[in-house]
């Protein structure tokens, strides 16, 4: 879709339709306790014609490492009227070996020029002598692994100069390794490193099923206070070996009721956050994630009561 | 104690065991557990690839791409995580990779869609400019290839095959050698058809000369070549910037 590079970039006053919100491009860059989006290049112009219930957008810090091109512009056009989650998919956190130092300059650079309101990653590993393997692997919560994974939350914070949102992961195996509780391990890096926690609440529910844990009770045990920012997403449904539910955290359709319960429950419990739609797989028209956002607007705003 | 290198070995070779350490939860077999990851990957760089090599897939059809994508990504897993970059040895692999022999043609549509793609991602130029300016001036201006131009020059009929993929209607390719110039307009690259003489040019530009300079080198090199059709390619396709 065709880009006008030479439209003016700040300042500019954008007459929207009666009943949409837009953001003003001179307002800080923090994200609103609202509903947000995973950007997808082909919602470009319907985002920035109508955004709807959409207050803000997550993008994939990983795509927007080039020189120049579209994206970049798709990008900085977007920022000026959207406030911007970078979330990184190619850290590796978790990895056993050093972080990346070439791939935590790029990281820099794209936070230095689109000045994201937040950045977060995972708690997982991508990377190793083999390569870049392009999925967020599992890690035994052990001693050995929380002070890996803070070093390198300390690096990443010193190398960005801001505080990063860490995610819970979804999860399909344990190790025989672990010592600590998935919630005690995010919860104490968190408590060492000062970062805040991404709540992915898909992955709660994915990885409760997967493991046996009891999903509210982790959220309930969750440290809440540290959390910047929620992700809400959909999986698919396979079965194990012995023929147990697996759950496998896909990206590809609409959040599920029982999540949507979840997400309630956390919001209840622990007051409004920013909240994203992640759809990366047979990504719907926008009007379907604007349906999902506008969802999750409710639960964020519930209705007061007339007295 | 499960390492990640025996994690990332196993990942990455199907008919190795689930490494040691893995538990499911509720006891039992872990194997369809650990798969979940095996799949990820496969998938997700599998995608990649297809993405990335449009005019490949579409040439040797989808069961045979994910085969081939198969046998890459195992052994050329990405050297870092911007996926935009995977697959600049996928050209080099084609070429040696047995069973895609009888298509010799496919590393060279390899080489012509990663250009696209570099094209795609290139740092921005602003097009070549002469406002103002009459011809005997342009002559002398030195305009550089921007970032986003590309050469490929192919011993098989490279742009004619990508046409005839891409394009409604378009010629069955004949066999023939093929230069082929990726230029981008906009956001947009394209490739084009180089006529002979076109990389002579191309090669001039780059080398500093002057407009004036490089014709009268290609015109040397090419006698027959069309000089006013080759400029006016380079011209109108986006290939060029200005001095800086």
């Amino acid at each position: 879709m065709p880009l006008d590079p030479a439209a003016p970039r700040r300042g500019i006053t954008t007459q929207m339709p009666e009943g949409q919100t837009m953001l003003d491009a001179t307002a800080p860059r923090t994200l609103p306790a609202a509903a947000g989006i995973g950007y997808k290049s082909q919602h470009f112009a319907g985002l920035m014609a109508a955004p709807g219930p959409v207050g803000w957008l997550e993008i994939h810090a990983e795509n927007y490492m080039a020189a120049g091109g579209r994206s970049i512009a798709q990008l900085r056009a977007l920022a000026d009227h959207f406030p911007i989650s970078a979330h990184g998919v190619g850290l590796s956190i978790g990895g056993e070996g050093p972080l990346d130092t070439d791939h935590l300059a790029r990281l820099r650079h794209l936070c230095d020029w689109l000045q994201p309101a937040r950045f977060s990653e995972h708690l997982a590993w991508s990377t190793h002598d083999t390569g870049f393997l392009n999925d967020l692997l599992p890690l035994p919560y052990t001693a050995a692994t929380l002070a890996r994974v803070c070093t390198h939350i300390e690096q990443v914070q010193e190398a960005l100069g801001r505080r990063m949102l860490l995610e819970n992961p979804a999860t399909y195996l344990a190790f025989a390794e672990s010592q600590m509780a998935e919630v005690d391990f995010l919860s104490e890096i968190s408590r060492r490193t000062g970062c805040g926690l991404l709540l992915d609440v898909n992955n709660v529910f994915v990885s409760a099923t997967n493991q046996g844990w009891d999903a509210r009770a982790y959220i309930d045990a969750f440290p809440l206070h540290a959390v910047g920012e929620i992700h809400l997403g959909g999986h698919d449904t396979d079965a194990d070996d012995q023929g147990r539910p697996l759950l496998i955290d896909s990206h590809g359709r609409a959040v599920v009721d029982p999540v949507w319960a979840l997400y309630a429950h956390t919001i209840a419990r622990g007051g409004p956050r920013p909240t994203l739609i992640e759809w990366d797989n047979d990504v719907p028209p926008l009007t379907e994630l604007q349906a999902e956002a506008a969802r999750a607007t409710a639960i964020l705003t519930p209705v007061e009561d007339t007295p | 104690m499960t390492g990640q290198s025996a994690f990332a070995t196993a990942l990455l070779d199907p008919a190795r065991p689930t490494p040691e350490g893995l538990q499911n939860p509720f006891g039992g077999a872990v194997g369809k557990r650990f798969d979940v990851y095996r799949n990820n990957v496969a998938v997700s760089l599998t995608a990649a690839l297809e993405t990335g090599f449009p005019t490949v897939c579409k040439l040797v059809g989808d069961d045979f791409f994910k085969a081939l994508a198969g046998v890459y990504l195992r052994a050329n897993p990405p050297s870092d995580p911007r996926l935009a970059l995977y697959g600049t040895t996928f050209p080099g692999f084609l070429a040696r990779f047995e069973p895609a022999r009888p298509y010799g043609y496919l590393p060279d549509v390899a080489r012509l869609d990663l250009g696209l793609r570099q094209s795609y991602h290139a740092a921005d130029a602003a097009p070549f400019d002469t406002t103002g300016l009459d011809p005997a001036a342009v002559l002398l201006l030195k305009p550089r290839l921007a970032p986003a131009t590309l050469i490929l020059s192919s011993h098989h009929p490279v742009f004619a095959i990508w046409r005839f993929n891409h394009e409604a209607g378009a010629p069955k390719p004949d066999p023939a050698p093929q230069d082929v110039l990726i230029a981008r307009k906009g956001y947009d690259p394209a490739p084009h058809l180089l006529p002979p003489g076109g990389l002579v040019l191309a090669r001039a530009l780059k080398g500093r000369l002057t407009l004036a300079e490089a014709m009268t080198r290609t015109l040397a090199a090419h006698p027959t070549a069309d000089i006013a059709a080759l400029v006016t390619l380079l011209f109108t396709s986006g290939a060029l910037t200005n001095d800086a």
